[in-house]
């Protein structure tokens, strides 16, 4: 290993997100009631370091559900004028973001610089640092590893830390990642440390399993696009949407204006192909009219479209969907089901 | 960089109603600047997004065509809130406008061809956009035989009355106009756009089939193309599909692996049926 890779104890840690906080918004995971969320911190105390992963994910720190794009208002003579906010570029940092999520980002990157790049998206990327966490003890729900991540890997992180126990092994992952070591005061990495942290990785890796599902499971959808299968599997589903609020690599959104003619904004907002309304013309025509062909296109999009467009699954493995669920559909199931032979 | 969510400034200069429902009106729009007007390069079958601000955004197929530079046409059926909101504007009021968005007809191709256009409806305003483009002085020799069949379901519901008679004076081009129901002295075909394609039989030689209409019209007519010998990769369609952010991004009109607004909305029937399930209706 390099200078690229450091170690930092952990009552070291604190000083660490200091330095951070002082030229940066710091983004970390807290408990708050039930629930893990990543919120921005003022201070370096009380961050959390277990295993359990945020309860939404790291999307909306770039991609937030609701944004202003422009404000519009009617000038003196009849003209419009448009105006697009100018929000503080502050730089941000992403603490604790989890190797799904991370990788998550990824497609998200992808999504948004395609063809016609997003400057929203874009303006917030270019100032942000992702700070990934491996998962020593993976949940149940999780499964990175059968969708081509890893719970220790560190792809989409810019540093990456590996809790070792009383320190963490941390590493640049880009080149973001490698200035913002430079900026700190951290130990190398010595081989007992670099020794631990193989051990855990592959632990944590062999805790996980893999799922039963086809290498090419995106030509298996397509060519079963007709299947009967697609109505079993999506015949419990509420359509209520949550699983495409809380999936880190969900994009879909609605673009809408607040206000009247004289003025206003126009928004951009999570929007969800669970929802009967996201396809539906103006006519009436609907050409995904049931619940079937909404949980359909949300597979379909996730392990055909992506793949094929953008070169990697819509799906990291987080798990969110399965353990919100108010239902219990599993997307593991639906997935293992649609690689069988005969789906039925 | 260039932002592609913010619409510039058009000022309505005519709105025409269409249709003896007036369900459809046409707006006639004049860019605020020149550099607006330069910068719009578009082709026919593009599409863009018209803002009524407080209202929102909706898209539409050019009905104008670019070689009559300066003002841009769009046709609206009054059916949702941003259309019905359009139709109570008037000359003078200010729209914004994103585009020219999509891919557009495949002008290289069509050179040296025959052009077989059939449209039903409302669908027929990119055609519109698409037959005065290549009548135009300076295109006219690059394309072979002209052939225009449209059809609606009364012939009050035509769209665009001048252009079909400037049209049918001429002998560059053969059009053939059909409605569901006659009647009031219509001289012209009565029957649906796939019977009326199938009798007048165009020639596929050398020829490519352009249609753009309703589900049901589109649904008809290929098989009526196919049996008259046009390739899957010789017929052209434009599809619909709700769209918002026109770029490819927001996933709305997501069919198979393809964005309508951006990877189309014209595709040809090679294309399409290669795609998955609901591409191919």
């Amino acid at each position: 290993m390099s200078e690229r890779t450091k170690t930092l104890r952990k009552e070291r840690l604190q000083g660490f997100l200091e330095r951070l906080l002082e030229e940066r918004e710091v983004f970390a995971p807290r408990r708050k009631g039930d629930a893990v969320v990543l919120e921005r911190i003022d201070s370096a105390g009380d961050v959390l370091l277990d295993d359990e992963n945020t309860q939404a994910s790291p999307k909306f720190a770039l991609f937030p559900q609701r944004e202003t794009l422009f404000e519009y208002r009617a000038g003196t003579k009849g003209e419009v004028v448009l105006e697009v906010p100018r929000g503080e570029a502050k730089n941000q940092v992403l603490f604790g973001v989890r190797p799904c999520d991370a990788r998550g980002l990824l497609l998200l990157d992808r999504v948004f610089s395609a063809d016609c790049s997003d400057p929203y998206y874009g303006d917030k990327r270019a100032r942000t640092v992702i700070i990934g966490m491996g998962c020593v003890h993976p949940n149940p729900a999780c499964f990175c590893r059968s969708v081509g991540g890893g719970p220790c890997s560190a792809e989409g992180s810019d540093l990456f830390f590996l809790d070792l126990g009383d320190r963490f092994l941390v590493e640049a992952a880009s080149d973001k990642g490698s200035a913002l070591l430079e900026d700190q005061d951290l130990e190398e990495a010595d081989e007992t440390s670099l020794a631990l942290s193989r051990g855990i990785r592959e632990a944590a890796e062999a805790s996980m399993g893999r799922l039963d599902v086809r290498e090419n499971l995106g030509e298996r959808l397509n060519r079963i696009f007709e299947d009967p299968a697609w109505k079993d599997l999506a015949e419990t589903c509420l359509g209520c949407g949550i699983c495409t609020y809380l999936c880190p690599t969900c994009h879909c959104f609605d673009l809408c204006d607040e206000g009247t003619g004289q003025g206003g904004q126009r928004i951009r907002v999570w929007d969800s192909c669970q929802f009967p309304l996201f396809t539906r013309q103006a006519s009436g025509f609907n050409p995904r009219p049931t619940v079937k062909e909404r949980f359909r296109q949300r597979i379909m999009h996730k392990f055909s479209y992506l793949p094929e467009t953008h070169g990697m699954p819509g799906c990291v493995g987080c798990g969110r969907c399965i353990t919100e669920c108010p239902v219990n559909l599993d997307i593991r199931e639906v997935i293992t089901t649609l690689s069988e032979g005969n789906p039925r | 960089m260039e932002n592609p969510y913010v619409p510039f400034p058009m000022r309505i200069e005519a709105v025409t109603v269409e249709t003896e429902d007036e369900n459809i009106k046409t707006f006639e729009l004049a860019f605020m600047s020149k550099e607006e007007g330069e910068r719009f390069v578009y082709t026919p079958g593009q599409f863009a997004e018209i803002s009524v601000f407080g209202k929102g955004e909706a898209p539409f197929g050019m009905a104008s065509t670019p070689t009559r530079p300066g003002r841009l046409e769009f046709s609206v059926s009054r059916i949702g809130v941003v259309t019905g909101a359009l139709h109570q504007m008037e000359r003078g009021d200010v729209v914004g406008v994103r585009g020219p968005l999509g891919n557009g007809y495949p002008l290289e191709s069509f050179k040296g061809k025959n052009l077989v256009l059939i449209g039903g409806g409302f669908g027929f305003s990119t055609l519109r956009s698409l037959t005065n483009f290549m009548l135009d002085d300076s295109n006219r020799k690059d394309y072979g035989d002209l052939t225009v069949i449209y059809g609606a379901r009364s012939p009050g519901l035509l769209l665009y009355k001048k252009d079909l008679e400037g049209w049918r004076e001429r002998e560059d081009l053969r059009l053939h106009l059909t409605v569901d129901k006659g009647g009031n002295g219509w001289q012209g075909h009565v029957g649906f756009v796939p019977e009326v394609t199938r009798a007048m039989a165009p020639n596929p030689e050398k020829a490519y089939a352009v249609v753009c209409g309703p589900p049901a019209m589109i649904h008809f007519t290929l098989p009526v193309l196919k049996e008259l010998g046009f390739g899957d990769d010789r017929i052209l369609l434009s599809l619909e599909m709700r769209m918002k952010c026109g770029i490819g991004k927001c996933g709305r009109c997501n069919v198979g692996s393809k964005y309508i607004c951006s990877d189309g909305p014209v595709f040809s029937q090679h294309e399409l049926s290669r795609l998955t399930g609901e591409a191919r209706g």
